[in-house]
């Protein structure tokens, strides 16, 4: 078991910077994962501490060993790919061997640890198998079991479920969660999937252009985001400008559709612009007090149903409610838009950072 | 860091060096300096006496027509296989890779055997007061190039157009573009660019073929046969003359490359493939049009093979086939002949285990080590391409017959060594680019997981690596063997008594006049090659098989 520390990370490819001095602790035991958008350096983070990818400058320790330098085959690490890379020559029994072997144990210990680790990844019936006789979710748990059956000090996923369908990524990513907790392993985990990464994560670093933009628990990232590009990355939202005044010491949040409200949280804020981030799920409509807004076009969804409307300036803003058998509101309806003002988060104009949270 | 990839790489450049860069530069020299100095005197004596120059010409014409012929007839019969179901399908593709199979020159002689001066349908259509065409000279050596290299643009381009969408030929239906309106509308341009690395690949072939245009060509004479009679010519001091005249057939192959080359790049196309096409039922006209052309042109190939099979069980008087059968051509063959059967089992064997394990060496070089020394050592590789087997043959000759530079080091002139080599260096370019295939086939995480699992990186390149890379490499292998018996351009300037392989003696033999027995060796080498392709049927798939 260990502890990952980086300090001060530098990826270049050729006069390219990837990512720049990015620091970042994964605590023992611990689920982290690494979330962005695709070309955000969050792979060719993991392939550093993975030891395929050079690293230009920094420091990489697991532990309190330094592992910079150190070849790929002596870190220790089980690894589960996108393509989960499984060997197609061997069976499957042969595939989760095949870490053991390299370690030199005795046939006894490795047949028993194998079994061991077939039959908690639901594979045992599998064992005599060719990898290209079984599905996607089973060849992810070949992988994931041959990963782990090395007792690795440190399991790296990279997008493991991108290549499942729908249902079956959800049933993995609970399988992955449960096998994590109970081996207890300290966990790195790539995903461009934000509502993967909500589910299973312990902590979540959201990376954009080599930057971690935000480093928290899912819900500290959902609820109060760093910045507005987290905001937007993380669910949706909609931003609207405006400015925050102050009336008597209160503070005072004036959009600029016309909807001024009380936010007595920003106190201590002095007078300036802003951008408002308000969910589609954060709106009341049909309150007494709000914004001016009229309906444009609905998307029915099942469960919710999707509106899309004009506020009073022109801004374009979406709303959700929860659906009923007969649609609310019309196309063309106006209403009033009342806001959940405790749970919408007020940035700086530039968006750089959330005022909100103190 | 240095390791073991590092050293490999230093093998293969210093391989390269002394058995490619150093021949070949050494004959530049033998061209372009006498004992007096610099000179240009042998490219003068080439361009200013047609007796030479006409090779060139001469070389461009059998060469083209053969090309145009082998394209035209290998396309057709590559799309109505592509296309319909076609009595026979199996056996035919078999029957084809055959004909493509045997050294050209063996069907040249037998064709001379044929429709010669003395040939059997000669005089079949002569009692009957018919004349047959003359097949010396142009007409016999197109024919043997057609016929022997149509094969390799069916195999190509059937590949290629195996490879289109269904969907695609679909909406051209759907678009009212059918029948053969959609084939060369919609088909052919999509293999454009197979269409010009084969023909490419059948044009380099037939330009440095040397056998059949010696052969056959009686007074037609050619670039390759120039090089030879000019360099075993009784007449001595030629070696510089014909350094001189390969020199030149090295630089147009070259610009003929590189031509191919651009032009190929700019007419790339990727096509990705989700349904592939569905094979129909023929009707009408076009079901029996196309089986009478197939089998017209099958037949044909193969009837040298045949015939000379036929050939080998005649009595024999002297140089003249008699009345009756028996088996004295093998016999002959046999009593006099065994070293020379197991010279071409033991050469080319050697050779090919050197040949698979430097190709896949390079491949993984130029695959997952990819940078300047190795990108460098791509294009080093791909030389031989180029090269003219006879040209190959004398600059390696030139080059160790007394050692390096006339050190005494390295002087394998004579040698089964150099044999050895001259056939690794020719059929690299083949071995290298079907294990490339087949690296490019297994994603890098593949070895990386096994690296994560605590496997070193020559473990995982044993264990993993070559396992998933097997079937191509197989299948590479095989057509390399195949390759490597029929081999005669080379070896016939390095051979000596000693060995002597086959191919050079049934070339002996045919030129001698001994039919019989020629006509023995030839059998023996056509089953060696249907054993190999059966072979390679049973652990790979035809399919697979990349020129």
């Amino acid at each position: 078991m260990s502890e990952i520390i980086i300090n001060d990370a530098v990826k270049r490819f050729g006069s390219i910077t990837v990512i720049k001095d990015l620091s970042l602790r994964v605590k023992d035991g611990q689920l982290f994962t690494l979330l962005g958008p695709s070309g955000c350096g969050k792979t060719t983070l993991l392939r550093m501490i993975a030891g395929f990818n050079t690293i230009e400058g920094g420091e990489f320790y697991f532990n309190e060993t330094f592992i910079n330098n150190m070849d790929p085959s002596k870190r220790n690490i089980g690894m589960v790919f996108q393509n989960y890379a499984i060997f197609p020559h061997l069976t499957v029994r042969e595939n989760v061997a095949f870490g053991l072997k390299q370690r030199k144990m005795d046939k006894e210990t490795i047949t028993s640890k194998v079994d061991h680790f077939l039959k908690l990844m639901q594979i045992y019936d599998y064992a005599d198998r060719k990898p290209d006789k079984l599905s996607g979710g089973q060849q992810q748990r070949v992988a994931l079991a041959r990963a782990l059956v090395i007792e690795p000090d440190v399991l790296l996923m990279d997008e493991p479920l991108s290549n499942l369908d729908a249902k079956l990524r959800v049933e993995m990513r609970e399988a992955i969660r449960e096998i994590q907790h109970k081996v207890g392993i300290t966990t790195v985990y790539v995903t461009h999937d934000q509502e993967e990464a909500m589910a299973i994560s312990d902590e979540i670093a959201v990376m954009k252009d080599g930057i971690i933009q935000h480093l928290g628990k899912p819900r500290e990232i959902y609820h109060r985001p760093q910045n507005v590009f987290v905001a937007s990355f993380i669910g949706r939202t909609n931003l609207l400008e405006g400015e925050l005044v102050h009336e008597n010491g209160v503070a005072k949040v004036n959009l600029n559709c016309g909807y001024s409200f009380l936010y007595p949280r920003l106190n201590d804020e002095k007078d300036q612009k802003i951008q408002v981030s308000i969910r589609p799920e954060d709106f009341l409509p049909g309150e007494a007090d709000g914004m001016k807004a009229k309906i444009v076009h609905s998307v029915y969804l099942g469960l919710n149903t999707e509106y899309y409307c004009v506020l009073e300036d022109g801004t374009e803003i979406q709303m959700v409610e929860e659906s009923n058998l007969n649609d609310t509101f019309e196309d063309g309806h106006e209403t009033i838009l009342g806001v959940k003002i405790n749970k919408i988060n007020v940035f700086t104009l530039d968006g750089s950072s959330n005022l909100s949270i103190r | 860091m240095f390791d073991l990839w590092d050293a490999q790489t230093i093998l293969v450049v210093l391989l390269y060096v002394v058995f490619l860069i150093y021949p070949i530069a050494n004959l530049l020299k033998l061209a372009l300096f006498t004992e007096s100095g610099f000179t240009l005197e042998y490219f003068q004596k080439f361009f200013s006496q047609s007796y030479y120059s006409a090779t060139l010409k001469n070389s461009f014409v059998v060469s083209t027509l053969g090309t145009v012929f082998a394209l035209i007839i290998g396309t057709l019969i590559a799309y109505f296989f592509t296309m319909y179901s076609i009595a026979g399908k199996k056996t035919l593709r078999i029957f084809i890779i055959l004909a493509s199979m045997s050294a050209p020159f063996i069907g040249a002689y037998s064709w001379i055997l044929l429709l010669g001066r003395n040939g059997v349908i000669t005089n079949f259509f002569a009692d009957l007061g018919i004349q047959t065409p003359e097949i010396y000279g142009v007409f016999g050596i197109v024919l043997v190039f057609t016929l022997q290299l149509y094969p390799l643009i069916f195999l190509m381009v059937g590949g290629s157009m195996k490879k289109i969408d269904m969907s695609l030929l679909e909406a051209a239906e759907n678009m009212g573009v059918t029948g053969f309106k959609r084939f060369y509308k919609v088909i052919l341009p999509l293999v454009v660019p197979t269409l010009l690395s084969s023909s490419l690949l059948v044009f380099m072939r037939a330009l440095a073929d040397f056998g059949t245009p010696m052969l056959i060509g009686e007074g037609y004479r050619t670039f390759p046969v120039l090089i030879f009679n000019e360099f075993v010519g009784e007449v001595g001091g030629s070696a510089g003359f014909a350094s001189a005249i390969s020199i030149i057939a090295v630089i147009i192959t070259t610009i003929i490359f590189l031509i191919q080359k651009y032009i190929a790049n700019r007419k790339a196309i990727t096509m990705h493939t989700l349904r592939p096409i569905e094979i129909q039922k023929p009707k009408g006209v076009l079901k029996v049009v196309m089986h009478l052309f197939i089998y017209f042109v099958v037949l044909v190939s193969i009837l040298p093979q045949v015939y000379i099979m036929y050939t080998s069980f005649k009595n024999t008087s002297g140089m003249v086939f008699v009345e009756g059968y028996s088996l004295d051509s093998y016999r002959r063959a046999f009593s006099g002949m065994s070293d020379i059967i197991w010279n071409t089992i033991r050469i080319p064997f050697v050779a090919l285990i050197l040949t698979v394990a430097v190709g896949v060496i390079i491949a993984y070089l130029t695959v997952r080590r990819s940078n300047v020394s190795t990108g460098s050592i791509d294009i080093v590789s791909m030389i031989p391409y180029i090269i003219p087997g006879t040209v190959m043959g004398i600059a390696f000759l030139m080059a160790f017959n007394n050692g390096i530079a006339d050190s005494g080091i390295l002087a394998i002139g004579g040698t089964t060594t150099i044999m050895v080599i001259a056939l690794v260096i020719r059929r690299l370019p083949y071995s290298i680019r079907s294990s490339v295939n087949a690296l490019q086939q297994i994603p890098m995480s593949t070895e990386e997981a096994a690296y994560s699992l605590g496997s070193s990186k020559l473990n995982t390149f044993i264990r993993i690596t070559i396992p998933m890379m097997l079937p191509g490499i197989i299948a590479g292998a095989i057509l390399s063997w195949i390759t490597m018996i029929s081999e005669l351009s080379t070896a016939i300037l390095l051979y000596t008594v000693r060995t002597q392989t086959m191919t050079i003696a049934i070339y002996t033999q045919v030129i001698r006049g001994n039919y019989g027995v020629a006509g023995a060796l030839s059998t023996i080498l056509t089953l060696l090659t249907v054993l190999s392709l059966l072979i390679l049927n049973k652990v790979g798939r035809t399919e697979d098989i990349t020129m």
